[in-house]
């Protein structure tokens, strides 16, 4: 409760490669410090250990968020889950990021966490991590050796666990725009409708052209070792004309590909079966959110 | 290490020497000696302990100290003026709203920065807002009366 944090050396560099370069020089030693909403409570738990702690808050070009019609949006790691919430430009262009950031625990967590913070933590339930994926986003990477761009599907590997090595720094995300016909919707699950870890979380972005869905995204989180996309679910929407049969098929197909456990939060069967409810809800209201 | 840093807090600057691994909430009130602000769960899930920053309510038992240098933070102390409460304080004790107390910094604070932005919320906005804060004594129910009728207030002033 009262616990304070053990000892360590801060440091706050101003740019990227000045961030690198402690990575390195400080090796397993330590920690990088964002929003600090994760970090700080779990070194107070003593879940996570570091000698040295590098605020990123003094760089810059990590909180820059920018977008354009072709190159899509372009979303610093810093940049703050209420700075997404509030964007026009992403209530604009990607109202499922809105959404998702704005069901993400608090005001005041959501004044302080960042959407990079969130997906390095790595948690399967993490809340910007379904919308992200339905959207097909990439993640950049930056080390000594310059970016890397993989898909953000990738950068997951495990509970609590990212591909970042030793020395690689999550910079942005890129995600692609939206395109015209599409809609997009993110649900979240849980005991409370507040400050909550989801039971499940279910993203949706389909496209919709001649009356069939000619692509369609599935996210789940807290369903799975890591965020997924349920592909044999988007399979089933692909290219289909979308009735009431065919997305509660692709909503079965869901429930099916997850692999939820029992936990503090709810049972493996009840988390199978929401995540057919909140896929087809999703589904659903993606689909009622493409402008005719 | 310590290192002497500048905070701006209600208005005032303070130099103060601090470790890297103190929290926001233990300078204010341990150095600072402002002890409206509250300490209760230290992991950012009661609100008790929430301070504005550059007006934006965050939780101070998740934030270094050092990392507030250069921000304008604002405690339950600087909200009342000149001796005068504010007319969210007063609403708060006319409502009941207030029974340890033990949360009501928090949950001022997070209702000043409400009414700052949206003067006239729904109460669906209102327990929104007041999400992040947990009471134990009141139900929650005063609370919310006690900032509508605290907006209501504020519209005519």
């Amino acid at each position: 409760m009262f616990r304070s944090l053990p000892r360590f050396e801060y440091l706050s560099p101003s740019k990227v490669e000045e961030a690198i370069g402690l990575l390195r020089e400080h090796g397993n030693r330590v920690k990088v410090l964002a929003g600090g909403t994760d970090l700080i409570p779990m070194m107070k738990w003593g879940k996570v250990k570091a000698e040295v702690v590098v605020g990123l808050g003094g760089i810059r070009e990590m909180g820059v968020m920018e977008f354009g019609p072709r190159k899509g949006l372009k979303l610093g790691a810093l940049c703050r889950i209420t700075d997404i919430e509030k964007s026009a430009v992403i209530r604009d262009h990607y109202p499922i990021l809105s959404q998702a950031a704005s069901v993400l625990a608090s005001v005041e967590v959501r004044n302080r966490a960042t959407v990079g913070g969130n997906l390095c933590n790595a948690s399967p339930a993490a809340d910007m991590a379904p919308s992200l994926l339905a959207l097909d986003a990439k993640a950049v990477i930056a080390s000594s050796k310059g970016e890397r761009v993989i898909p953000l599907e990738a950068f997951f590997v495990g509970p609590g666990k990212t591909c970042l090595k030793q020395g690689e720094l999550l910079v942005r995300l890129e995600v692609p725009a939206m395109g015209p016909r599409t809609g997009g919707e993110y649900i979240k699950l849980g005991i409370r409708k507040a400050m909550e870890i989801s039971l499940v979380g279910a993203a949706a972005v389909v496209r919709v052209e001649g009356g069939k869905c000619e692509d369609a995204r599935l996210a789940l989180g807290s369903v799975a070792p890591k965020p997924m996309r349920a592909k044999k679910a988007e399979g089933v929407l692909k290219g289909k004309k979308v009735d009431q049969g065919v997305i509660a098929a692709a909503a079965d197909a869901a429930s099916k590909e997850a692999s939820p456990i029992t936990d503090i939060r709810g049972s493996e069967w009840y988390r199978r079966e929401m995540v057919r409810v909140l896929s087809r809800r999703a589904i659903e209201n993606a689909l009622g959110k493409i402008k005719r | 290490m310590k290192q002497e840093i500048e905070l701006k807090v209600n208005g005032q600057i303070c130099e103060v020497e601090v470790e890297p691994w103190w929290t926001l909430v233990d300078v204010l009130r341990d150095h600072l000696h402002l002890t409206g602000t509250k300490k209760s769960c230290g992991e950012g899930d009661c609100g008790a302990c929430t301070v504005l920053m550059d007006g934006e309510p965050v939780n101070s038992c998740l934030m270094l100290a050092i990392e507030a240098r250069g921000k304008d933070i604002t405690t339950i102390e600087g909200i009342s003026q000149g001796g005068e409460l504010h007319p969210i304080q007063e609403a708060f004790m006319k409502f009941g709203a207030v029974q340890c107390g033990f949360c009501t910094p928090g949950m001022i604070m997070a209702t000043k920065a409400l009414l700052d932005r949206n003067p006239n919320p729904s109460e669906e906005e209102i327990k929104k807002s007041l999400s992040g804060h947990l009471c134990r004594c009141t139900g929650y129910v005063q609370i919310i009366e006690a900032v509508t009728a605290a907006a209501e207030k504020m519209k005519t002033l």
